[in-house]
Order: structure tokens, then sequence, then C-alpha cells
């Protein structure tokens, strides 16, 4: 990793050319290092965290965008079969999510929603324990602890809270590692959200209380435009990124859709909030392709039109022309990326026929941490009670 | 031995577990250099500095849904809702998040956050300054709630509330907080485990369960009635959630008669959970219906007619004379 430290005026000029409070209807400054067309630009502050990426990082961008989309596709498979109950698809928004969970480091810790199975993935989730939640086995599914990557939160917005207050509790152990002389690396906290949960109090609330504490957090919104049949101009009038200049730190709204550009913009926003220069709002311009879920019909509120001048500006295509063109990734290698999602497709499938059904059981154990008398109680009845059908059972027998 | 209010003995407490444990910490609104709106946490900023007792922005939700994300971080936070009547913009922090995150994770996070909330009426307030929300929280699995109505339990129970890996809710009763008592800092005595009732006053006749502001209210109601030959057993029930049942059943069944007082509305209310419970325990040992002495099913009323709403010793002993008739 390169120098954490910007150089002079980078602050400012972020401040006056990303997130410039732009009036409805007029255009916006968007962070757009690869565009559709497959061609690299530049950008004044990005382009030097673009360098960083080297051509083997950009095929693991690739192959990973490849992997979750095919992942995607056969979650999708399974929910049709009836082996899911519901499916949370993510297609469209791939480059958002494994460009900024590749900028995420190892120490940092992350807020999920329930759409970011891209960012799991980058995160080494298993992504046969995602599953379990929507096969009705599991509430959450792996453990947060091993890969910093906490569970799903359902009730949207509620994890941004979460995020600062855990990125308070780095700061604190920051402090008493800087007393101890501690080589711990730094670390920070990215909180997920979309641009349907932005207008959710918690995500206010969780702005103001990160900006009062200079929190090391960085709000990633993906705004895809459609909080299920709602689009994102009833829910703002102003470019979501320009909300951060209310609560005083910087907003970038990005190309969600480039890779690069994602990564970059996401690899500062973390080292801005490491190094404990506050907060970061980063809006990445996406567009959800497929359904809010497998119970949800976009055809009764979107034209079919508007779903394919996105797909004109699909992140799989544009890196693929990218590595194509600079010679960077050849036929085998697209061959391996294909044969390697069929696998991961055909692991997933056979381990989500596999799921164990939980015991009831396991559900008492975990309300609470410590004892608990009523807890007992039930259990004991619960026991009692599926013991008399063990027994007439003996007895039909 | 030390004689000192309920809130000088929570003040005590936090000063405590603050010492003790170095990831403690509070947060809340005002509850720095103010010390809080009733003082409880006077003095605390001072010794402790701002990094550990947190003046926050004013937003329920937001000192909630932070001091989740700081407990999923190793840290033990302890959130002030500066009212009873306020705690309802953090419900769904508390209710959604809190309670499940322990059993969503199977086990493998806990999040240790303590919740204090003054609540109850009588102290002549405007509206949503004298609301008894517990049932609210009780109905949840996930959730502890206790509430000390003596100085010494206060002293204890909030330094175990803090140790608890479960979230607490911490109800103090505002209205008694400057009652004083006796307080052993050195034993924690009976008040060693939060979450049992206590037998506070012995009787033969009837059972009285009450629980924060009107333990006091109960036992005076129980001396009352000893001037019509009556003896009253009075129960202080200290955890609402969970619910010390063993307890009060002993009870009736010697006294074979039960009175349930609390502020909040009956309808719905903890009441009405002993009633049914009791009547499965104990029914034969029950010489008359559970009677239940709380609030009417109407929001908390305007101050000045709030003793007609309230609770009171005569509210208790009509109700008393009703079971010894039945």
């Amino acid at each position: 990793m390169g120098s954490t430290q910007l150089p002079p005026g980078t602050e400012e000029s972020l401040a006056a050319t990303t997130a410039a409070a732009a009036a409805p209807g007029e255009p916006v400054e968007m962070v757009q290092l690869l565009g559709p067309d497959g061609k690299l630009g530049s950008d004044p502050v990005f382009s030097d965290y673009a360098k960083r990426i080297d051509p083997e990082k950009l095929r693991v961008f690739y192959t990973d965008m490849a992997r979750i989309r095919r992942f995607d596709q056969e979650a999708t498979a399974l929910q049709r079969q009836g082996e899911l109950a519901l499916w949370v698809p993510l297609t469209g928004q791939e480059a958002a999510q494994i460009g900024s969970g590749h900028a995420s480091q190892s120490q940092d810790y992350i807020f999920p929603t329930y759409r970011e199975h891209g960012v799991a993935l980058v995160r080494n989730v298993d992504l046969a324990e995602l599953l379990k939640q929507f096969r009705g086995v599991s509430n959450g599914g792996w453990d947060p602890r091993e890969n910093n990557f906490h569970l799903y939160t359902l009730v949207l917005a509620a994890q941004t809270l979460h995020a600062v207050g855990y990125a308070m509790g780095i700061q604190r152990d920051q402090k008493l590692a800087a007393a101890s002389d501690s080589t711990d690396p730094k670390a920070a906290v990215i909180a997920y959200f979309g641009d349907g949960a932005s207008s959710e109090g918690d995500v206010h609330e969780s702005m103001v209380f990160a900006a009062s504490y200079n929190a090391p957090v960085v709000f990633f919104c993906q705004n895809n435009h459609w909080a299920i049949s709602v689009p994102t101009e009833v829910q703002t009038k102003v470019p979501l990124a320009n909300r951060a200049k209310g609560y005083g730190f910087p907003g970038i709204r990005v190309d969600g859709n480039d890779v690069i550009a994602v990564h970059a913009v996401t690899e500062w926003a973390l080292e801005h909030a490491r190094e404990g220069r506050g907060p970061v709002l980063i809006e990445a311009y996406t567009y959800r392709v497929g359904a809010h879920t497998t119970a949800d019909d976009p055809t009764k509120y979107r034209e079919s039109a508007e779903e394919a001048a996105w797909r004109e500006k699909d992140p799989l295509d544009r890196l693929e022309k990218y590595l194509r063109a600079e010679g960077l990734a050849d036929e085998a290698f697209f061959d391996q990326v294909k044969a390697d999602g069929d696998e991961l497709a055909k692991y997933v499938r056979s381990t989500t026929h596999g799921l164990e059904v939980p015991d009831i059981r396991e559900a008492f154990a975990s309300v609470y941490a410590e004892q608990h008398p009523l807890i007992a109680e039930e259990l004991a009845w619960f026991e009692e009670y599926s013991a008399g059908f063990e027994s007439d059972q003996e007895a039909a027998n | 031995m030390a004689t000192m209010t309920i809130a000088k003995a929570i003040n005590e407490g936090l000063r405590a577990s603050l010492t003790n444990n170095p990831k403690s910490l509070l947060m809340g609104e005002d509850i720095g250099h103010l010390g809080g709106v009733y003082r409880v946490t006077d003095g605390l900023i001072k010794e402790f500095g701002d990094e550990r007792v947190v003046d926050t922005p004013l937003a329920e939700s937001g000192i909630v849904g932070t001091a989740i994300g700081l407990a999923l971080r190793g840290y033990s936070p302890v959130c002030e809702i500066q009212f009873d009547g306020f705690v309802y913009p953090a419900f769904n922090q508390i209710t959604t998040q809190l309670a499940k995150i322990h059993s969503r994770s199977l086990g493998k996070l806990t999040v240790p956050v303590v919740i204090r909330i003054p609540y109850g009426g009588g102290i002549g307030s405007i509206e949503h300054h004298s609301e008894s929300p517990e049932a609210l929280f009780a109905h949840t699995a996930g959730l502890r709630i206790i509430s000390p109505s003596n100085a010494h339990d206060a002293y204890w129970m909030i330094q175990k509330a803090i140790e608890c890996q479960d979230p607490v809710i911490f109800f103090e009763p505002k209205r008694r907080y400057w009652l004083k008592g006796e307080v052993d800092v050195e034993n924690a005595g009976l008040s060693e485990d939060p979450f049992k009732a206590h037998v506070v006053r012995e009787g033969t006749d009837a059972t009285i369960v009450a629980y924060g502001p009107l333990v006091p209210v109960a036992l005076a109601a129980a001396n009352a009635a000893t001037e019509d030959g009556r003896s009253v057993e009075v129960i202080d029930l200290r955890s609402i959630s969970p619910l010390d049942f063993d307890t009060v059943e002993a009870s009736v069944k010697k006294t074979g008669r039960l009175i349930v007082a609390h502020e909040a509305p009956t309808f719905g209310g903890i009441g009405g959970e002993i009633a049914a419970r009791i009547s499965e325990r104990a029914f034969l040992h029950l010489e008359a219906p559970v009677i239940r002495v709380g609030g009417f099913h109407m929001p908390y009323p305007v101050a000045k007619v709030e003793e007609d709403y309230l609770p009171d010793i005569d509210k208790i002993l009509e109700a008393l004379d009703r079971s010894l008739s039945y």
C-alpha cells in the first residue's frame, strides 16, 4: 500500500469537485475511471489510487465479479425450484461490491445490509452459509468474528448505527494501543446501505454521531435506483453524496459499475478514516438490473428500456473489454473464470441441499447468554411434550 | 454501611463499575457536565473523562444503536434515556437488534448493553415524563428488565446489570430518587442476584407483589392493614424479566391471596402475566381471584389528576378487601 498522506490541497479539491451541491436536474460530478467503452480515463485524485491496482488484481476483480454473478443466478434458480424461500439478487451491483470489498483490509469490520453477497465473497464468507438465512435454517449463518463481516441486517439502516458504535470502539482501542506502543494495524468500518435506506432516520443519526466523534467509518451507499418499486427521486432531491456536506464530511459519487474507480475511492476513504480524519460517504451510482427479491416484479413499475440502458453500462463487460484490449487476459482466462463460476454454482447447489435443519433446542439455547428460568421452564415443557409423542410412537410400534 | 439516596446509590454503583471495568462507559443526553437531568451521573465525567462518560447527540436510536456497535467491539456501554416516554425512538434498535443479536448469531455475539430509564409518575410532570413502559420490553425475548426499589439494591443491581452478558433495561423509579436508605458497599448480600424477587415483609393472610416505585406503597398498605388485624406479605419483584414466579408461588401457597400492583396500565401488563402463571401453578391454593391494581387504559393523564390514576395505599387496601372478602 502506498502513502496514506494525500498531496496538499487534495481535501479541498475533493470537496470542490466531488460533492459540489447540485440543484435537482443539474449534472453531478461522478468519479469514473473505466468507462462503459472499456477505456481508462483519469482523475486528479483517484488515478493515483487506481495505479496501485496491478494486472493480477484486475483479473481477481473480474473473477470475483463473474463468480458472484454466477452465484446470484444459481441462488435465483434455487429459489425458483423451491430450495430457498427467497433470494435477493445483486446482479448489476458487482463492481460496487467487489471493488469496495477488495479495498477493505482484514482488520476493517464490515456491516452489510442484506444484498452484499459480493462483499461476503471477498471477505471469504462461505456462500453456502450465506444461503442458510434464505433457506430458513438460520437467521445469521456465519461467525462474523472470523472474517470481520457482520451478519445481514434486515431492518434497513439499523446497522449504520452499529457501524458507527463499532468505529467508536476502534477509536478507543487505538488510543489504548498507542499508549502501549502496539503495532496492530489501524482499522476502520464500512457501513453498507442503499438509496432506499438513506431515508431511514438511523442513517441520519449515524452520520450525526460519526461526525460528532470523528468516527473511522465509511458509509457506502449503493444507489441502485430502486427501493423495491420506488425510484431514488422519491427518496432524495439532491445527489445522495451531497448529503455528506450537511454533516461536515466528504461525500463522493463514484460510478458504481466501474470497479477500478470504486476500489480507488473506497481505498482513499478507508485510509482517510483509519488515519483519524473522520467519516466519508461514498455513493456508488449503480443499478439493480434484476428484481428487488424473487418475490418482486419490476415489470409493474419500470420500463424495460431503462434496464436495457443500464445493461449497456455493465460492470463485467467493461472490465472484460479493458483486459482484452490491454492484453491482460486471454481466452483461456475467461474460459477458466466461467469454469470457476460453474464450479462455485455446483458447490452451492450441493451444499444447499445438505444444509442441516436445526433443532429448535438451538433457539432455546441462544436467546440469552446467561441462564434464564423462563427459557429453562419452557424447554422442559417442550421436552416433556415431545417425549409424549415418542412414547405414543413406541406404543404404536 | 452508608446512608444515601437511590440516585446517589446508582451514581456510586456506576462509579464502581467504571473503576472496575475499563471497558464500561456511559452514554446519553446531558450526562456529562450537567450530570444528567436527575444528576444520577453527577461528577463522573470529571473523574473518568469524556471518552467514558459521553454526552451524545440528542437521538435515542443513535444512543442505543451506537451502544450496540460498541458492545460488538467488546465494550460495556450504559445508556441513559432521559425519560421513559423518550425511549420509543430507540424501540426499533432495542427490540429488533439489541434483543436479537445474540440469538441471530446462535450465541456467537453478545451485546452487554445496559439501558437506564427513569420511569413512572407521581412527579407532577408534563406529557411523556411519567410513563411505565416495562411490559412493552418484557414481551421481547432477549432482554432482561430489572427495577430497584431501594438504595442498597440500586447500588448493587446497576453493577450486576453491567456485568451481565445479556442486554438489561434498568428501570429507575424516578419519584424515589431521593428516598434514602442504608447501603452496604462491601457486601451485596441478598442483592447479589438481581433477577430474584425478595419477600420484604412477611405475612400470612394475603400477598402483595410490587416493584420499583410501588414497593414503599405496598409496604405502607400492608402496615395499614394490620389495624384490621390482617397479616400481609409484600414481595419486591426486583426483576420483571426474568420473573421470579417461584418466590411468588411459594408466598401464594402460604397466603392464598394475591394482589399485584404496578403503575403501568393493567391491560396487557405484568400483573396479567403473574395472575395467569400463578393460576396455573397454585390454582387450588387460591382463595380468591388474583387482583390487579394499576393504571387505567388511557395515556398517562395530566399531572393535576395523576393521583386518581396512580395506584396508592387506598387502592391497594380496596383490592385487599375485595380479595379477603371474596
